[in-house]
């Protein structure tokens, strides 16, 4: 416990996060702002509308789960943990689905910048945006997660003394990175998919999620959760990768 | 507590302006190129009308823009090119303004997670004379309320008062008060502040050492933000005393009366800004056709316009005006900040009227900046600082506020770009982080303890 920790975790948890976003979101406002002239929004306004978006969903999610919890019988520690299943089911259809919401509105506001740009195009290209609305979700995501845990983490305490798994912190650091990864990967296949109206990829994005989430349930056997999570997130990654237009 | 009442006075002034936010763009000045001159007499007017966040440089920085984007050309283009230019700073805008705003609500939030002293309930000011600590949740409420009115009361009375001075030119008035309220703030409140931190990590300081250290920081911020100074160390400074500013009103203002006053003080912003005979209004629209700069102690301004290779001389003299002016002009709002201004505005306006607006080609390059009132700092910072303080120990709510507040501000500063006036920036802001806190605070967080106990994630 401490500082060690905490430092290792916020690590675990964000360093490819943020090595994305320092050599990519971050250097693009002014690139962005330096070659195109009529922009209304840069990388970084882009990622706070996003996770606000997803604030949004994470909101309703949380309503439909506590009117529910209010509804039922609290004693009822089964149903209770089937009401929580049904509320992260909803979370993450809530979640895909504001994904799609902002794809439309970014649709829109590129037509309209594109419309008066000089020569007609716009100004950032598709695979950029959801690059970024990805990234964006998946930090926003991350820290929602686990910032709490991180707090936790410096204090003084011991992990799992009422009979919980000792390694909490740093599954659910891993945890958390996978995720991060995930909601980028997931952002750049589904506004792909969107875009070229293949309506297979997106129902296979939103099941991975949907596999992602319950795979966690699975917690704390973690032989379980941990390691499909990561060949997901491999075969997610490899999939944007060919999306994004990569090649070997 | 009878230090405040005798010190509220001058506290209290910043409270009366709100912050708006102004657009950067400056108004026209009639003067050099017809042509974009009547396409932009419009805009101009209607920016240096507005007070709002943008920083608004005085005539001669229009000018110059005109004369930069507009010399070749065409009237045909000007607009287009007047539209670019305002697209392509306004992203540029809301990182300026994002990177402030943000520090100041770490700071504020940084403090209130590790000092204690700003979180234990130590009496309250006389503004707010009605306890909270009454055995029913109806007479909380009421209380809570009247505290609000009373409070709204003193700020639109003070703002008001304020306005006349302005109007009627007490310009020693404004200046000795505003200087009043910045002394306090740079001193007093750094002393209280810095013995706190102090005593929170056990560090002994001398006096002696606490002297030296207290009265540099202070006569160093006394002359950034009311003469002259480097533009980073001025905004550093104002961030600071807004800081301080929203550190004392977390502090003394009683729990439902706080989020009850944040709502008041929005829709009270709104009216004054937007409002025809708003005092707010009025002051930015005095300070435009006088055209003068409005307080610099109140307003914090991103950028200012630097002349570089000016062919006249008195153009150079200008310079260093329009960053007065700028300032001055980003206090706008705010008159939480009870600095003064004014007596800049006064010293700049004389070397004002005299400069020639020709000249500008010579300009190489121009920031326009924006403005933002400190009072839209310390209402912001007041705002998640009080979620860091209350919401349970729960960090999902301080980040859902903090994310609320910047979604609004990037909203204002859209409308700003579009309808290129002094805007309120408080409501838009205010309103989302008030849905966000109680939201967040009683739906989202359970959901997400509960998730994060079975160790879940969504």
């Amino acid at each position: 416990m401490g500082a060690a920790v905490f430092f290792g975790l916020a690590g675990i948890a964000f360093g490819p996060a943020l090595a994305l976003v320092l050599f990519t979101v971050a250097a693009e406002p002014l690139r962005v702002i330096v070659l195109v002239l009529h922009r209304g929004l840069g990388g970084v306004h882009r990622g706070l509308g996003v996770a606000f978006f997803w604030l949004v969903s994470l909101l309703l999610a949380s309503l439909v789960w506590f009117v529910s919890v209010q509804l039922s019988d609290r004693e009822d520690a089964r149903l209770q943990h089937g009401l929580l299943l049904f509320g992260a089911a909803v979370s993450v259809l809530l979640q895909e689905a504001f994904r799609f919401a902002y794809f439309k509105l970014l649709k829109k506001a590129d037509e309209g910048l594109a419309t008066i740009s000089e020569d007609g195009r716009s100004p950032i290209s598709l695979q950029q945006m959801a690059y970024v609305s990805g990234l964006s979700f998946g930090i926003i995501s991350g820290v929602f997660s686990v910032i709490n845990i991180l707090a936790d983490s410096i204090g003084p305490g011991i992990v799992g003394i009422h009979g919980d798994s000792p390694y909490y912190f740093i599954t659910s650091a891993f945890l958390t990175m996978a995720l991060v990864l995930l909601h980028t990967f997931w952002g750049v296949i589904f506004f792909d998919a969107c875009q070229n109206r293949r309506y297979w990829c997106l129902g296979l994005v939103v099941a991975s999620h949907l596999l992602t989430s319950g795979l966690t349930f699975l917690n704390p056997w973690y032989e379980a959760s941990l390691v499909p999570i990561f060949i997901i997130t491999l075969c997610t990654g490899l999939w944007a990768f060919i999306t994004a237009g990569g090649s070997f | 507590m009878i230090t405040f009442m005798n010190n509220s006075d001058s506290e209290e002034e910043p409270c009366n302006e709100r912050t708006s936010l102004m657009s950067a763009e400056s108004p026209p000045v009639p003067s050099y190129q017809d042509g974009l001159q009547a396409s932009e007499a419009g805009g101009a007017q209607a920016h240096r009308k507005r007070r709002t966040g943008g920083s608004r440089s005085p005539n001669n920085i229009a000018d110059g823009d005109m004369s930069n984007s507009g010399v070749p050309v065409r009237e045909t283009t000007s607009e287009n090119e007047e539209e670019e230019l305002t697209l392509k700073y306004g992203a540029k805008h809301v990182i300026m303004l994002f990177v402030p705003v943000t520090l100041c609500m770490i700071v504020v939030v940084a403090t209130i997670k590790s000092v204690r002293f700003y979180t234990e309930k130590n009496g309250q000011l006389i503004y707010t004379p009605f306890s909270e600590d009454t055995p029913s949740v109806g007479q909380r409420l009421l209380n809570s309320v009247l505290n609000t009115i009373i409070m709204i009361s003193v700020i639109v009375v003070m703002t008001v008062f304020l306005v006349l001075l302005y109007k009627y030119r007490c310009y020693k008035f404004i200046h000795g008060w505003l200087i009043l309220s910045s002394l306090m703030l740079l001193f007093l409140f750094t002393y209280i502040y810095l013995g706190e931190v102090l005593k929170t990590y056990n560090v002994a300081m001398d006096y002696p050492t606490l002297f030296l250290v207290i009265w540099n920081f202070g006569a160093v911020g006394m002359i950034c933000i009311h003469w002259k100074g480097p533009l980073q160390l001025q905004q550093a400074y104002l961030i600071m005393i807004s800081a301080l500013m929203a550190l004392v009103f977390i502090k003394y203002l009683p729990e439902w009366s706080a989020w009850v006053i944040l709502g008041a003080i929005s829709i009270y912003d709104l009216m004054a800004v937007l409002c025809p005979k708003g005092p707010l209004r009025m002051l930015v629209e005095t300070a435009q056709e006088r055209n003068e700069p409005i307080f610099p102690a109140l307003i914090y301004s991103s950028a200012m316009m630097w002349t570089v290779g000016m062919a006249k001389p008195d153009t150079a003299a200008r310079g260093p005006t329009q960053q007065m002016q700028d300032a001055a002009e980003d206090g706008r709002d705010n008159h939480r900040s009870p600095l003064c201004t004014d007596s800049q505005r006064s010293e700049m306006r004389n070397p004002g009227p005299t400069r020639p607006i020709t000249s500008f080609e010579e300009v190489e390059e121009e920031e326009r900046g924006v403005k933002l009132g400190l009072g839209d700092f310390i209402f912001y910072s007041v705002l998640v600082g009080k979620a860091a303080a209350t919401a349970s120990g729960d960090w999902n709510t301080t980040l859902a506020c903090f994310v609320a507040i910047l979604i609004g501000l990037c909203l204002t500063l859209l409308l700003l770009a579009v309808f290129k006036k002094a805007l309120p920036a408080l409501p838009i802001s205010i309103t989302f982080g008030l849905v966000f806190y109680f939201s967040t605070d009683n739906l989202v967080r359970p959901f997400m303890d509960t998730l994060a106990s079975h160790q879940l994630y969504i």
